[in-house]
């Protein structure tokens, strides 16, 4: 299968569309108007789309702290993402989520997750509704490096063998749990390694490369689709900013991020890619930009303006009855 | 309706919602019993026996057997339950919740909140709780008011057969995630219980028995001793009202406090450790709602502040009994009133 010319577009208008997203927030942040705890996707949008580009919404996904790619990829309103990051009554979850625990069932986006680990259980049982139900769906838990290392990863990896599940994990390694490397923190060389010992098939890529991740997601989607069980991705990918809004990271290297941003940047990889073969030229992508970053200025005075919950939204959404 | 045993009551509630639903599925370690292995399976019914012969009539799509990983299986139960099924999901003991308690209180119990209303998460979890079998510090604790204290989570713990039964197949119809807890030492308790499925509302109290001089709260098995204190207590005179909340979370609080105006004394039994379980809880409500009802302190019966022993002398002296729950009543009864002190 050829990625169509609108696939082409769709896929780097979510790549654009994410990273907009991400940068305004990192800037917006830094003047005191986004309240808590926000960690950003930036730098790994090829990840988050190349993978959801497979995907609809009868398939479910399953992400981290860092949830806001993969909301976007999942087709979730970036409006709405904007209000909940603010703590908006109209935002996503009414405000009573916020960027750790942004979710859109109804899009399949089963949340963002502010347990490290929490996820693949739960994609477990995504993928066991899909089959019992017999809906063709397929579940995707997007896990980080210091992820990896939970033992809730581990069990739900064995699970998902076991019973056979639609099910793809998707380690999105970017080197850094929190401020400790994974060269450090992952037991083995690298994390597709683990992938033999839960009795799945696992491949490596580069998370820069968009149709690297793509080619591999297809393939694992299909073989999920198929009955065929699950697959482990790893996707080797850096993040351009810290762990969380605030983060000093003195932890990385001196002109690390700014080596990726200038060689590996895979909003560039695909822009060059897509102009020199061809099948898209720079204009249109050029407008795509301009329009994102007009979308993207909107969706922050709509969230700014918007109003908060009151008091009488504090009590309800405990329970569906009580 | 006929005899039938606690364990009984719960394998045929499991049965009429499985073939009423078939949204309905169970998982668990050993629910069929020997998936994989080259002997019989669902000869067994697992550990308990309880869930016997449901793997022969809804097969491996509807009885699944999983590996000894909680944390999994908890998680994938809350994770089909937030995606179109109604998972039932049998933590063997409650004890294990310490290996998959994320699953529980971080993810399914938040999801509907987190989410700003969008989640529903009909999930049941099964578990056995309680002392008695000599099964020692990791397999006999009361852990319902850990659950209790978590908002989005419903808490279930019958008190008989009748109770199991209707309050089961509440919990696999209600939308919300359920923990239901079946105290191991009831499972062989007969008692009558209608063939056809019935519901027994969440949140709304039992009135066990009524009686002039004192309400006693007795959550779970502890409704049996409370049932059997009173026997003893109605030939010395002293009249006991005994109340079964059924639910810890919601909590009919209301129906506790009416007769708490009406009697003035409160003997609280639970089975779970002392430092914040029912009892304290409860105790604390009513002394917040109704301290001006009391003739007496209110008194509370439990276990001491240590793990279940092993050893039979050891537990025996561990579990709150009809004695000990007497003892506490006719306390209660020997203060001198309160209120007529006071004027």
């Amino acid at each position: 299968m050829q990625l169509s010319r609108d696939d082409l577009l769709r896929a780097y208008r979510q790549m654009r569309l994410i990273r907009e997203f991400e940068d305004r927030v990192h800037l917006e942040f830094a003047t005191g108007d986004i309240p808590g705890f926000v960690h950003l996707y930036a730098g790994e949008e090829a990840s988050a789309v190349g993978v959801c580009l497979h995907l609809t919404d009868r398939d479910s996904i399953a992400s981290t702290h860092r949830g806001h790619g993969h909301c976007i990829a999942k087709d979730c309103d970036p409006v709405a993402m904007m209000k909940e990051i603010y703590g908006r009554r109209d935002g996503l979850c009414g405000g009573k989520g916020g960027s750790m625990h942004i979710a859109d069932l109804s899009k399949g986006m089963m949340g963002a997750n502010g347990i490290v680990g929490g996820g693949p259980p739960l994609i477990c049982g995504a993928a066991l509704a899909a089959k019992t139900l017999g809906t063709g769906g397929v579940a995707v838990a997007f896990v980080g490096d210091g992820g990896s290392n939970q033992g809730t990863t581990f069990e739900a990896m064995n699970l998902a063998t076991v019973w056979k599940l639609p099910a793809i994990f998707v380690f999105e390694n970017n080197g850094y749990a929190e401020a400790t490397s994974s060269k450090y923190s992952v037991s083995c060389k690298d994390i597709v390694e683990r992938a033999q010992a839960f009795g799945m098939p696992g491949v490596q890529v580069d998370g820069h490369d968009f149709f690297a991740v793509w080619e591999a997601a297809r393939e694992a989607i299909d073989r999920a689709r198929s009955g065929g069980g699950p697959t482990l991705i790893e996707v080797k990918l850096n993040r351009y900013y810290g762990h969380f809004e605030g983060d000093a990271q003195t932890y990385r290297a001196p002109g690390e991020v700014d080596a990726v941003r200038a060689q590996r940047d895979s909003l560039d990889l695909f822009r060059n890619r897509v102009t020199e073969a061809g099948l898209l030229d720079g204009a249109q992508l050029d407008a795509i930009d301009a329009e994102i970053r007009q979308a993207i200025d909107r969706a922050v005075a709509d969230a700014k303006a918007a109003p908060v919950p009151g008091s009488a939204d504090l009590l309800t959404d405990v329970y569906v009855s009580y | 309706m006929s005899r039938k045993s606690f364990r009984q009551a719960i394998n045929e509630a499991l049965a009429q919602e499985m073939r009423r639903d078939p949204r309905v599925i169970l998982m668990g370690e050993d629910v069929s019993g020997g998936s994989g292995s080259p002997g019989q399976q669902d000869a067994w019914g697992g550990p308990l026996g309880v869930t016997k012969g449901l793997y022969s009539e809804f097969g491996p799509t509807r009885v699944l057997d999983t590996p000894i990983t909680e944390s999994a299986f908890i998680g994938a139960a809350a994770g089909a339950a937030a995606s179109g099924l109604r998972p039932v999901a049998e933590l063997m003991f409650v004890d294990f919740m310490g290996v998959c308690f994320d699953q529980i209180f971080n993810q399914a119990a938040k999801f509907r909140y987190m989410f700003g209303g969008k989640a529903v998460t009909p999930l049941t979890i099964r578990t056995m709780y309680g002392a008695g079998f000599r099964a020692a510090a990791q397999h006999s604790q009361c852990l319902y008011p850990l659950f209790t204290h978590i908002p989005g989570l419903k808490c279930v713990i019958p008190s008989s057969p009748y109770e199991a039964k209707g309050l089961l197949i509440q919990a696999i119809r209600d939308d919300d995630p359920v923990i239901f807890f079946e105290h191991k030492v009831l499972y062989d308790m007969e008692e009558e219980v209608p063939d056809e499925p019935y519901t027994i509302p969440f949140g709304e109290a039992n009135l066990v028995r009524e009686g002039e001089d004192v309400t006693i709260v007795a959550i779970g098995r502890m409704v049996q001793m409370a049932k059997a204190a009173a026997e003893t207590l109605a030939k010395e005179g002293i009249d006991c009202t005994i109340i079964d909340p059924r639910t810890t979370s919601p909590l009919d609080l209301d129906t506790i406090l009416e007769s708490v105006e009406e009697t003035g004394r409160l003997v609280v039994v639970d089975e779970a450790s002392p430092r914040c379980n029912m009892a304290t809880d409860i105790s604390a409500q009513v002394a917040d709602q109704a301290f001006g009802a009391l003739k007496a302190p209110i008194k509370m019966v439990s276990p001491p502040h240590v793990p279940v022993p092993f050893s039979a002398a050891l537990e025996d002296l561990y579990i709150p009994d009809a004695g000990k729950v007497a003892a506490a009543v006719r306390a209660v009864m020997g203060a001198p009133d309160r209120r007529e002190a006071a004027e």
